[in-house]
């Protein structure tokens, strides 16, 4: 579990997280979602440690990762796993080496036993024949999955995504999102999702934590956004007709 | 004035995170060897090429400007060798190699960051500055005095080629202006200089490529920077070099 205890961040006197409070459940996929520049991304950085808020906590599993000396952060990072935007798979490297990376760095198993385990990761995630090609010959969707491989390599009990769907068509999303959402249980992770792909809330918002100008404006489940009477989340979640539709059925389906 | 101290810096924290112990020796020497490749390794076609050529042209223009019945015939070879083992081959072949090196190694960096190639390595509790920089370095410091001796031979054999092949002065002469009153140490003054200048190349190329913040525009900026800055700090390191060195 993570815990977010009053965290405020800024630049230059701008504020950016004013006073966020959250906690992120174990074994489940939770979604930080807002509109581009509500401060969400400033706010998983924050937690991954790229970014050092002014003030506020940030527990992980009751372990004060601000108050932390260089080394407890460093082997609390070996628990992390990250899957970026942009996939950021080492270019100059295989798909298998890639996955492999993490292993190299920190495991002290034979290279037999590491290959052994990065092909395993590359099997969950379908990718065994790709194993040979580097990153700038597969597709998004292949990235994508190659960068969940190698955020699994390792057993991270805390798994952050960083807007997994982006640049990424409908079909591969849902992929991508279920593949998420299966590790997590597999691997009873706490998982933060960055995104502002509807299709990933109604999926797999098993908790959801609207962002609004930098503070928390909303927090439930998937189900509960579409109870809510929150105008702002409201005009953001249901901004399209299709959408609006959908609440409609739903809406008649809770109170049928 | 602010923001140049603000940069020198940023730059001793960078080196400061650099050198530290790397995280697994064996990723590291992996890293080195690959270094060695790009940096070095790919670097010996154009340091022999340019060499064998400025070599070849130095022994043409001394030979048509200072000849003189007054003037002994090795003077040619002489000031040829001179040129080559105190000015080109150290510093003007770091310069040359500060475009090519520098440039590589600044927008590597530089699409590596943007491209958040670098967040990802912190994320994983890898020294990000310490496993892409430190193997540059130590690589660019390691490959240049290689670099400086090829660069050396084949201004010279530039210098015979014009003897030879385009009978612009006696080879016999070339040979004993070559070797007259030779001292050794010009050479090893030559190679301490390029030690320095390859330092001041892979960490001032890799500080601007690393410090990225933006997209590909920025890349193309730091990469330019990188050059700039680099080739100004060899120029000034070099006339405080040769001062202490030959002084």
């Amino acid at each position: 579990m993570i815990e977010v205890k009053h965290l405020h961040k800024s630049f230059e006197d701008k504020a950016v997280l004013k006073d966020i409070d959250a906690t992120f459940e174990n074994g489940k996929t939770n979604l930080i979602i807002g509109q581009s520049g509500s401060g969400k991304t400033v706010l998983m950085k924050c937690i991954v440690g790229l970014l050092v808020p002014e003030k506020g906590e940030l527990l992980y599993d009751g372990r004060n990762f601000l108050q932390m000396g260089k080394n407890e952060k460093k082997i609390l990072r070996r628990e992390m796993g990250m899957i970026f935007q942009s996939a950021a798979l080492f270019d100059s490297m295989s798909v298998l080496d890639n996955v492999m990376f993490p292993l190299n760095m920190f495991s002290n198993d034979t290279l037999r036993e590491r290959t052994k385990r990065a092909m395993f990761c590359l099997e969950r995630v379908n990718l065994i024949e790709a194993k040979a090609k580097f990153p700038g010959e597969i597709s998004g969707g292949m990235q994508k999955r190659v960068a969940i491989a190698r955020a699994i390599a390792l057993n991270p009990q805390y798994l952050f995504c960083d807007e997994p769907n982006s640049g990424l068509d409908p079909k591969t999303s849902l992929v991508i999102d279920d593949l998420i959402h299966d590790i997590t249980q597999e691997y009873n992770m706490t998982t933060i999702i960055n995104t502002h792909d509807m299709n990933s809330v109604m999926g797999i918002g098993e908790k959801v934590i609207y962002i609004y100008e930098g503070h928390k404006e909303w927090e439930g489940t998937k189900d509960d956004i579409f109870t809510s009477t929150n105008q702002r989340l409201n005009n953001f979640i249901f901004a399209s007709d299709l959408l609006r539709k959908v609440k409609d059925v739903e809406v008649q389906n809770i109170e049928g | 004035m602010v923001k140049a101290l603000r940069t020198v810096g940023k730059y001793i924290i960078l080196m400061g995170r650099t050198f530290s112990r790397p995280e697994r020796m064996r990723m590291f020497f992996r890293q080195y060897m690959k270094e060695m490749e790009q940096l070095g390794v790919n670097s010996i076609g154009i340091v022999l090429l340019i060499s064998f050529f400025i070599g070849a042209v130095i022994t043409i223009q001394i030979k048509l400007n200072i000849e003189s019945p007054w003037m002994p015939r090795w003077t040619v070879g002489y000031v040829t060798r001179e040129i080559m083992l105190l000015e080109f081959s150290s510093s003007i072949m770091c310069l040359i190699l500060a475009g090519k090196v520098g440039s590589n190694i600044a927008s590597e960096l530089g699409s590596m960051r943007v491209t958040q190639q670098i967040d990802a390595l912190e994320i994983m509790g890898i020294n990000s500055a310490n496993y892409l920089i430190l193997p540059k370095i130590i690589a660019m410091v390691t490959a240049i005095p290689v670099l400086v001796t090829f660069s050396i031979f084949a201004g010279i054999i530039g210098a015979f080629f014009t003897c030879w092949f385009g009978g612009v002065m006696n080879a016999v002469d070339l040979e004993y202006g070559l070797q007259y009153m030779f001292v050794e140490w010009f050479i090893w003054a030559g190679i301490i200089k390029s030690l320095f200048f390859a330092f001041i190349i892979a960490s001032v190329s890799a500080f601007f490529g690393y410090s990225v913040e933006g997209g590909s525009i920025e890349v193309g900026k730091a990469s330019t920077d990188s050059v700039v800055c680099s080739s100004v700090l060899i120029l000034f390191a070099d006339l405080v070099l040769t001062k202490l060195l030959m002084g």
